[in-house]
């Protein structure tokens, strides 16, 4: 292992790589991010290691470990090339006969194909799961060739060829107006330019610099971030050496969730590799630019994903967010200029020079350019990490992507944007979703988190759990988040109790005003969003719990009842013996009886009950 | 309890020479003891040179520190939006009841503490549960109750 001492080292270093990777040789990747590892991919992965071990195979196999590759739904993924072949849901014993009717006769495995969910048909390849096929993955593309703890997977790649541009091309100036002109904007939620952040911060006084990677990941329903740090950690670190290449920075810090040790594992690998490789640290390849990034674990609080917070946290302090007369880019981390971005941010950059701006900026809608990520969960059939180009709408991301909602279900609305964002009704599916048209509708992209919900999802309950997280995650500085949110909170509760009045609703939406006009950070700004939203496209749902004193969607515990059908009960007796409280009783073979005196409204029953023979009202 | 303050020193030791480097050396200390024993934040203030009552803000503020002993096994119950989705509140129900406790406590005896936790990044899998880090998925009542029944028993046998 040596030091590269110059771009010439590196390509030619590169190019032995390439044609090393060129071989018909089969490969087969096992996708271990947390979702396929959670299904047991790691005992897929020492199935294939003792098999190649013992079996004294007369192929030579080469096995792959990597990151999320997004279908988590399907997991344990096994992807076999050549040829692309697609395994899903594979277990320890499938791996014997996948060796041998697979790799050595070139036969498919009928029951490992996935089959599609709206075709019934079995679908062969990687690239033709309609999951995969309307996606464009630049970002997490790559998470499915590599092993993220090889530099040399990375390079193989075409790795830190951006690097290699910049420092071999480019002066700072020229990287800024190259990322200004691709139109990149902030993937952590904002979406504020990224050229004219680093322009200002290149601008800036100062002989100390700091870039900083927004790894806080708070959104309680994404984990884009960490997958791209579990899975492909060099593309964000290319990107952070070139952003402070472009500003002029000598050092640089990634602030991670603590609860995410696979990233920080990864990430200090890379770091590690990096430095050995002379690609970070003192004179990168021969140059004379310095720069080292250190890791940063946070402490668990959502509110140090915001920019002032975060940096207050590295410093030593309690993460609290100041107010943002004077900006990072003059005065952040220890008062010098600091670039903040995001993980999603910084894994772009690299793309872009590669690519040219031209290219990025080709690519998205007039004002959103690039790919974003979303995390696509709740009541649809696949779940998981989707890749799409900005511009695309719900509907195609849902139905098509998402394959549409489980169980026949209509869809009923989406959330986008997590906590900080709205809830987008049946009727504006057909949205674009960039940042000004969500925005419009009363959302935002956020962090891209994106929750299906259908009949059965309730919309005063959504609220609730949003709000009570943002009220729970205030920090307290500020009177509007502080009490707005907890009193906010209170009255919604008190609506999915049946403790709710009309003239609530008037009064959540004078808090939600003051809190939006009063709270230092966006936290308290953007806390109203799910509740005015669902409020705004769902006014009946409100009065249906507050007049009627019921939850249409069968949520709300204290505004439900259980029944039992009588007509479809057999008298199985399942339910009867799950509860907990003794009051289901009845006779084998006859309908069962429900007490609701006794009843706790736990939803055992349901869960057992085979013949839809419990009814909620 | 008493704290076995040189392994405290020689956390501190790590950290000696970084500017203001509390917090990566309270994450230390907390998982060395498992929470943040008096005694030690005490250490760390004289050596470190740092008021007391600034450790004492930084270990109340962050959600990662705990000022009380933590069980031996740790159960998190994924609260995040995807599971809450898919019926989260009644697992998280389900297990509290069991133990007695309520989210964020620990059992009397010092073996279980139960917290909640936002998405851990397997929401295919909600509602889920993380034990002592490992990733119990699709989870309803019946299951719950089998994963619990079976910790009881092996901690009835290790105990
Ligand atoms: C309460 C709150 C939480 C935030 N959490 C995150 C986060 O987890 N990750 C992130 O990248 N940005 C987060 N942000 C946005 C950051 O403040 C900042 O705008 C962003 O990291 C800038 O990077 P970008 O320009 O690449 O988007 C959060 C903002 C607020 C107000
Ligand atoms: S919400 Fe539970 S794993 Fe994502």
């Amino acid at each position: 292992m040596k030091k590269i001492k110059s771009p010439a080292e590196l390509e030619k270093l590169r190019e032995t790589l390439v044609s090393q990777n060129n071989t018909d040789k089969p490969w087969v990747t096992i996708c271990c991010g947390t979702g396929c590892s959670a299904s047991g991919a790691l005992d897929v992965v020492s199935s294939f290691e003792k098999a190649i071990k013992e079996k004294n195979l007369d192929i030579d196999i080469t096995t792959k470990v990597t990151g999320c590759h997004g279908f988590c739904e399907q997991g344990p993924l096994v992807v076999i090339n050549p040829g692309n072949i697609f395994y899903c849901k594979v277990k320890y014993e499938d791996v014997e006969e996948i060796i041998k009717e697979t790799l050595l006769e070139k036969k498919l495995i009928d029951r490992l194909l996935y089959v599609d969910p709206l075709s019934q048909e079995k679908v062969k390849t990687e690239d033709e799961v309609t999951f995969y096929k309307k996606q464009l993955r630049l970002l997490l593309g790559n998470n499915g060739m590599i092993d993220p703890t090889d530099l040399y997977d990375y390079l193989g790649i075409g790795g830190y060829g951006a690097l290699n541009k910049v420092l071999q091309e480019m002066t700072p100036r020229q990287v800024i107006e190259e990322i200004k002109n691709s139109g990149l904007r902030g993937r952590g939620g904002a979406g504020f330019p990224t050229g004219i952040k680093w322009e200002s911060s290149y601008k800036a006084e100062g002989d100390l610099k700091y870039v900083i990677c927004n790894a806080d990941e708070g959104d309680p329903g994404c984990f884009q971030d960490r997958s791209i740090l579990e899975g492909n950690p060099h593309s964000v670190l290319e990107g952070m050496i070139i952003g402070a290449y472009a500003v002029d920075s000598g050092q640089g810090y990634i602030y991670v969730r603590n609860e995410y040790p696979l990233a920080v594992k990864n990430f200090s690998t890379a770091i590690e590799k990096a430095r050995d490789y002379g690609l970070l640290g003192e004179n990168i390849l021969g140059s004379s630019f310095s720069f080292d990034v250190k890791i940063c674990r946070g402490g668990g609080a959502f509110v140090c994903g915001e920019s002032s917070a975060l940096i207050a946290s590295i410093e030593g302090k309690a993460g609290e967010p100041r107010d943002k007369y004077i900006h990072a880019t003059e005065k952040g981390l220890h008062d010098k200029p600091t670039v903040l971005n995001n993980v999603k941010t910084w894994a772009t950059v690299p793309l872009i020079i590669e690519k040219s701006a031209e290219w990025f900026s080709n690519i998205g809608t007039e004002k959103s350019k690039g790919t974003m990520i979303f995390s696509l969960t709740g009541k649809v059939n696949n779940t998981g990490l989707v890749e799409v180009p900005m511009g695309i709408t719900l509907k195609e991301l849902v139905f098509e992507i998402g394959g549409g909602i489980p169980g026949g279900k209509n869809i009923k609305a989406v959330q986008t944007g997590g906590p900080s964002g709205g809830c987008i009704p049946e009727k504006l599916l057909d949205l674009p979703l960039d940042y000004e048209k969500l925005i419009e509708a009363g959302s935002m992209m956020g962090s891209g988190g994106m929750i299906v919900m259908d009949e059965n999802t309730c919309v005063v309950d959504l609220a609730r759990y949003f709000l009570s997280f943002t009220q729970d995650e205030s920090c307290g500085k500020c009177i509007p988040c502080r009490e707005g949110g907890k009193q906010m909170l209170s009255i919604l509760n008190n609506i999915t109790q049946g403790k709710g009045q009309e003239k609530d609703l008037d009064l959540i939406r004078e808090i939600a005003s003051v809190m939006k006009d009063g709270s230092l950070c966006a936290l308290g700004t953007m806390a109203p969003n799910p509740v005015l939203t669902t409020l705004q496209y769902f006014p009946d749902e409100y009065l249906a719990h507050i007049r009627d004193k019921k939850c249409p969607a069968g949520v709300c515990q204290a505004l439900i009842e259980y029944f039992i059908d009588q007509e479809a009960c057999n008298g199985c007796g399942r339910c009867l013996k799950v509860c907990p409280s003794e009051a289901i009783t009845g006779h084998k073979e006859e309908p069962h009886e429900l007490d609701q005196d006794k009843c706790i409204k736990c939803g055992a029953c349901t869960e057992v009950c085979r013949h839809e023979a419990i009814l909620v009202k | 309890m008493n704290v076995d303050l040189g392994k405290v020193d020689k956390l501190i030791d790590k950290y000696r020479d970084e500017e203001a480097a509390y917090i990566p050396l309270l994450q230390d200390i907390n998982s060395e003891f498992r929470y943040l024993p008096r005694d030690a934040l005490k250490r760390v203030s004289q050596k470190m040179e740092v008021p007391l009552s600034h450790l004492f803000r930084l270990a109340t503020f962050y959600k990662s520190f705990s000022l009380v002993p933590r069980g031996e096994h740790e159960i998190q119950v994924c609260m995040g939006t995807a599971c809450h989705v898919r019926g989260a509140p009644r697992v998280l129900n389900k297990i509290t009841q069991q133990f007695q406790i309520y989210p964020g406590e620990t059992t009397a005896d010092q073996k279980f503490t139960v917290e909640t936790v936002n998405c851990v990044g397997a929401c295919a899998l909600g509602p889920l549960v993380v034990f002592d880090g490992k990733y119990f998925g699709h989870l309803n009542l019946s299951r719950t109750d089998k994963l619990l029944e079976g910790y009881h028993e092996e901690n009835k046998k290790s105990s």
